[in-house]
């Protein structure tokens, strides 16, 4: 039995910063991690491992440096790891991603769970899961707050909804996306980044997969982006002063003339 | 296979792609010419900046996909415990504008047992020209592989250009799944639909590295073209009744292979609003102090008929549910009203706030938040709750 984690890597922070003078996006020196979502399904891997042996693999689309994650996810605990590295994967959307993440996993013989994070945080999209699921033909639930019980054949899980919770079950083979309400993700010991310093991840590029490879990459992406603006967050903001009361009073009033609030009777 | 290569006789080494490049993917070499690294995601950036035209891409002859059998808008109006979620209204007025532009039309896509049917006349009176109406009691539960599995039915029946969905939770979980099952393009929360009447395709702006960059996404392609949208981003139209539409009724097959069901669901006491659909929401950080101190602004959104958010802070110190969290790795909310108590407006923060008017209250007259804030207030915020809960009681100001 195996479960198998993606990851992604992505920059450490969101702030764009702009060039003043070409308008572009700078990203230099800014540090790249794991996707802060799979760092807890990394974690919910290594739980399960300890606790009904299974076999773990983490597994990550994109450029060499990518390496480097998939080793932290190591020395975390996960025992193999596998890049799926290619120039025919780059450009990929989140179709495209899918694809390429369920070929890498048929080529490592598949999982009998699959654990993403609920989304990453450059694209946002939380697409990547659901799509993985349905290529591979397998039920999935997002945004899981607490494996109840799981077995070879089936499991519980609680997941958070628009409105509260609700409890899911569902037949294995299966793919979860898991959200920080999961577990706390722990820290890598000594021993752990010693052993995986050089440890090896296998790498497959487009030729290794049983994959169709227009369906991959820029060229299998049914989605393009044409054009990228950065949004006029410009307000006009109007301080209130005073005293406490002062500013409470003023708020109100402005709340009524904007037809927020109104006086009852 | 798609490729991008410089022209290394033609690269004087000037650096405009080397700024342009959004992934920082190019550098010059030793040679002095360009020369684009692993990171390139193939975008075209470059080649676009490029004054001497020395970068090619050059992309692969796709099939073509016949789309001329393709017409109509479809939404997916999410029906839930009985209940037609307000995102679904929302979306046919936004297709309503947008068919009229494409000279087509929008039909309301409902599916669950019998009782559906009997939200038609809204349907309609909100903008559809058609309700199709998918039966069958099995689909009374939101499932993601009932619901796949008759959707994808009906769009190779009827063949519809256009399906856009609201980015609920259910909505977020199985949109991707028929998107993947149709192998066609989903673009995730867009904000703006716009129509390009000339190439008839519909274009898709979404914000992207948590709100700082917005990206206009095509599927020019592939049919259908689908998007979602969070709930609150588009205004329903006014309920016309006297729009006249045609309800067709599908009795529909489920798929033979359910595999996931849902035991039960439960609303967390306390937790009943959905904070993404308030009208008005009264946020707290780190600034608020303590935990106990929460309960002024849960009194404050009381008296105001709101619902209470939370930063990261007070979700990861155990002071709030994570179902409150607002920003980038919580949820996006859209309310008229947001006032932000001690929070200092971090970038992941603002992520998730889409407001038609921002209060700030912060002690501190540099923190970031007031820059995102139209009415700003420097002082204490828990002085602040405690004054306007008492002035709102005194003054008897209520919600519009
Ligand atoms: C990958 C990633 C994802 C993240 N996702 C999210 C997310 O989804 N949502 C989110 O909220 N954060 C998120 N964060 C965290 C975010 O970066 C900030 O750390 C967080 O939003 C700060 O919360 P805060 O404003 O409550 O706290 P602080 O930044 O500590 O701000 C407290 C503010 O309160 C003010 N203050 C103090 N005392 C008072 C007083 N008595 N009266 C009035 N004002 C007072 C201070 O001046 C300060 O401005 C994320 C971070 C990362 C790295
Ligand atoms: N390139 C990738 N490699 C491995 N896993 C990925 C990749 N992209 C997305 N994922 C997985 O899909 C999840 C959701 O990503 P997204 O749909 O991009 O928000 C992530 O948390 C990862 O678990």
């Amino acid at each position: 039995m195996k479960i198998i984690v993606c990851i992604k890597q992505v920059p450490a922070t969101n702030e764009v910063r702009l060039d003043p003078v070409t308008n572009t996006i700078i990203r230099e020196g800014i540090e790249s991690i794991t996707n802060p979502f799979d760092t807890y399904a990394i974690e919910e891997a290594i739980r399960l491992k300890k606790k009904l042996g299974w076999q773990t693999a983490a597994v990550s689309m994109g450029i060499p440096a990518v390496k480097e994650i998939l080793r932290d996810s190591m020395a975390l605990g996960i025992d193999e790891a596998y890049l799926l590295s290619d120039r025919g994967f780059a450009g990929a959307d989140t179709l495209a991603t899918a694809y390429a993440l369920a070929g890498g996993i048929q080529k490592i013989g598949g999982g009998q769970l699959i654990i993403c994070g609920k989304m990453a945080t450059d694209g946002d999209t939380a697409q990547v899961g659901p799509m993985l699921a349905e290529m591979l033909s397998i039920p999935h639930v997002t945004d899981v707050a607490e494996i109840i019980r799981i077995d070879e054949k089936e499991m519980v899980c609680r997941k958070l909804t628009d409105d509260g919770y609700q409890e899911i079950k569902l037949h294995l083979p299966a793919l979860i996306t898991v959200n920080k309400e999961i577990n706390v993700p722990g820290l890598p010991s000594m021993q752990g980044i010693l052993d995986t310093y050089d440890a090896p991840v296998t790498t497959y590029t487009v030729s290794d997969l049983d994959v169709a490879p227009e369906l991959l990459g820029l060229a299998g992406s049914p989605t393009q982006v044409v054009r990228t603006f950065i949004p006029n967050l410009a307000i006009d903001n109007e301080w209130l002063t005073g005293t406490v009361n002062q500013q409470t009073d003023a708020l109100l009033s402005r709340l009524s003339e904007h037809n927020i609030i109104e006086k009852e009777g | 296979m798609a490729s991008i290569k410089v022209l290394t006789d033609v690269c004087t080494g000037c650096e405009t792609c080397v700024s342009a490049c959004p992934f920082g993917a190019i550098a010059l070499n030793d040679d002095g010419v360009a020369e684009i690294g692993d990171t390139c995601t193939l975008c075209g950036s470059c080649v676009e900046a490029c004054p001497f035209e020395a970068i090619e891409l050059t992309k692969d002859e796709e099939k073509t996909v016949d789309l001329s059998m393709w017409h109509g808008i479809w939404v997916f109006c999410e029906i839930a415990n009985g209940t037609l979620r307000g995102v679904g209204p929302e979306l046919l007025g936004q297709a309503r504008k947008l068919a009229d532009e494409l000279h087509t039309d929008v039909t309301a896509l409902i599916l669950g047992d019998e009782g559906i049917k009997d939200f038609a006349p809204e349907l309609i009176a909100r903008g559809a020209d058609k309700v199709l109406a998918a039966v069958n009691p099995g689909l009374q539960q939101l499932n993601d592989i009932a619901y796949t599995g008759v959707i994808c039915e009906l769009v190779q029946k009827y063949h519809p250009e256009i399906i856009l969905l609201g980015a609920t939770g259910f909505g977020r979980s199985m949109a991707p799944r028929v998107a993947a099952r149709l192998r066609t393009g989903l673009t995730a929360d867009c904000t703006i639909l716009a129509a390009d009447t000339e190439n008839h395709l519909l274009q898709q702006t979404r914000p992207a590295f948590g709100g700082n960059l917005m990206a206009t996404i095509i599927c020019p392609k592939h049919r259908p073209q689908m998007a979602t949208v969070r709930p609150k981003v588009f205004a329903p139209l006014a309920a016309d009744e006297s729009r006249k539409g045609e309800i067709i009724v599908e009795n529909v097959q489920l798929p033979k292979d359910i595999l996931v069901e849902t035991l039960k669901s439960s609303t967390v006491a306390g937790e009943d609003v959905n904070i993404a659909d308030a009208d008005i929401i009264v946020a707290v950080g780190k600034g608020i102090g303590s935990a106990k101190n929460i309960a002024l602004a849960e009194q404050l959104a009381d008296l105001l008929g709101g619902a209470v958010a939370v930063t990261r802070p007070l979700v990861d110190l155990g002071w709030y549910g994570y179902a409150h969290q607002v920003g980038q790795t919580g949820k996006t909310v859209a309310p008229r009203l947001y006032i932000a108590c001690g929070i200092s407006g971090a970038i992941q923060h603002l992520a998730g706030i889409a407001a038609e008017t921002v209060v700030a209250v912060n002690n501190d007259p540099d923190a970031p938040i007031f820059a995102h804030a139209h009415y700003a207030i420097n002082s204490d915020c828990v002085d602040f709750l405690q004054t306007m809960v008492e002035t709102i009681k005194e003054k008897g100001y209520k919600a519009v």
